[in-house]
């Protein structure tokens, strides 16, 4: 075998015949009937996904100092973030960069954080360098990750935990999910309504069959997952944001809170807050927008942009795209100069060497049902 | 039944080829979302890319499999992709194309050769 990680529910992805791929240096089901039929399946019922390859990590402080240190390494407001409740954020660098998102969740006595699979190492190592002593960062390597996508994620999770029915978007708790005690968020990353339940890794598979024992629910891969966020205009680290591009850049301002701007409570005080700070008040030069091919050819990342249908030098490319199943067409987001980032401004993307339409278009694709 | 290697099928009818991908090819591309197909009464060479096919996943390219002119397209793949997941030996042909070096047509593989090639 070789250095890939195969996740806690490996055997029960090969029993239920999923078509595993590396991503992130582990082994993952990219599909189990096909990403159309489980796209549709988390916009209409409900669809569970094993992301247990993302990072789990604790914060090994009380909350209150936990949030404080935090806030070095994130310009959200972390110390606002009330026991119960979990936000977006990211870890920003000098430069303004993102270097990766994450979900910030306080559970009351602790803080516990996911960030990306790919990130794990990067962020460790800058937690460990940017948090004070006291404050230890500890990636927890023997916990699995459901999340349980859809409008009958509730219908089908509150019969094996009655606690989930009350919660609202973006609510966090601890409680019991089919007898295995959980850390459980009212979250995704989707657009759907739905959980995010964390587990034990040598009882989540218990879990898992358990939801896909409920008439509701079937089991989504890695395929679907990139369909339902790029509909959901939700970014992919590395391809729609990086280290290079800033969070105003990327539309990413909502998630800066006002006790972090400029004139908040504790503004600034983060890597890169000049720079952001300042794009806050007078805008990025690019912006990332949504972007909708005429045709019905799909524009994957790395399609230039251009103004004109010939001569002329790219302005900008796309950095995700493809088939929108709900859509029903093409959709794709990129970055374009700020001044065409309009909804309606007519581009045109190099796909095979050819020039074809494309029109910036408002995000997200699909309208989001949070539970809020 | 003709393969080749690309994983296409050519199906004789009246002195030209049926062409369009196999089973095994479908299943491999998951959901077919995007078909660009070549004009009809073009003339191509084998191995050309003549068809851009996309899944959700990736695009990939098909290849003339015999030198030859493309005397008809099945435009209704192109109006609903979808048909070559659920039909690749029947209605979700690609092209018909007239060999012009029939000769290449024994550089194709019969149907056990294919299944052994795909194992």
């Amino acid at each position: 075998m070789s250095g890939l990680d195969r996740l806690p529910l490996d055997a029960l992805h090969r029993d239920l015949g999923a078509r595993m791929a590396e991503f992130a240096g582990t082994e993952m089901p990219m599909q189990y009937a096909g990403v159309i039929a489980e796209h549709e399946q988390a916009r209409s019922r409900a669809a569970l996904f094993d992301v247990s390859h993302m990072g789990q990590v604790v914060l090994h402080a009380p909350a209150e100092v936990a949030a404080a240190a935090l806030e070095r390494l994130v310009p959200q407001d972390v110390a606002g973030l009330k026991p119960g409740r979990q936000r977006y954020g990211f870890f920003t660098n000098p430069d303004g960069g993102i270097e990766d998102d994450l979900m910030i969740a306080n559970y009351g006595d602790t803080l516990r954080l996911v960030v990306n699979a790919a990130r794990k190492a990067a962020d460790l190592a800058l937690l460990r360098a940017g948090l004070p002593e006291g404050v230890a960062a500890e990636l927890l390597a023997d916990r699995a990750l459901l999340a349980l996508q859809g409008p009958e994620a509730e219908a089908a999770l509150a019969p094996l935990a009655p606690g989930a029915a009350a919660m609202r978007f973006m609510d966090v708790a601890e409680f019991e999910v089919a007898g295995v005690p959980a850390w459980v968020s009212r979250s995704g990353y989707t657009g759907e309504d739905g959980y995010e339940i964390s587990l034990p890794a040598d009882r989540a598979e218990d879990v898992a069959r358990a939801l896909l024992d409920r008439p509701e629910v079937a089991p989504a891969g890695l395929g679907a997952r990139d369909t339902l966020r790029l509909e959901a205009g939700l970014c992919l680290y590395g391809q729609d944001i990086d280290s290079g591009t800033t969070p105003v850049e990327a539309g990413l301002g909502w998630a800066i809170q006002k006790a972090r701007r400029a004139g908040g409570a504790r503004a600034g005080g983060f890597p890169g807050a000049a720079r952001i700070l300042n794009e806050m008040d007078e805008g990025a030069a690019r912006a990332r927008v949504g972007l909708r091919p005429e045709g019905r050819a799909p524009m994957r990342a790395g399609v230039p942009l251009y103004a004109q249908q010939e001569g002329g030098a790219p302005l900008g490319a796309v950095t995700s795209g493809g088939f929108g199943p709900t859509v029903g067409a093409p959709v794709a987001m990129g970055y374009v100069p700020a001044g065409l980032a309009r909804q309606g401004q007519r581009l045109f993307g190099e796909v095979r060497g050819r020039r074809l339409p494309v029109t910036v278009s408002d995000l997200p694709f699909v309208s989001a049902s949070y539970k809020t | 039944m003709k393969y080749t290697e690309d994983h296409e099928w050519l199906r004789e009818e009246d002195g030209v080829y049926v062409v369009g991908i196999t089973e095994h090819a479908a299943e491999q591309l998951g959901d077919v979302v995007f078909v660009e197909l070549p004009e009809e009464g073009a003339t191509v060479t084998r191995d050309d890319e003549i068809v851009v096919i996309e899944s959700v996943k990736a695009a990939s390219d098909i290849l003339a499999p015999v030198d030859g002119e493309i005397v008809e397209v099945n435009e209704a793949i192109v109006e609903n992709p979808a048909m070559v997941n659920e039909d690749p030996l029947g209605d979700a042909w690609f092209f018909k194309i007239r060999p012009s070096d029939s000769a290449q047509l024994d550089d194709l593989m019969d149907e056990a050769a294919y299944k052994e090639l795909i194992g």
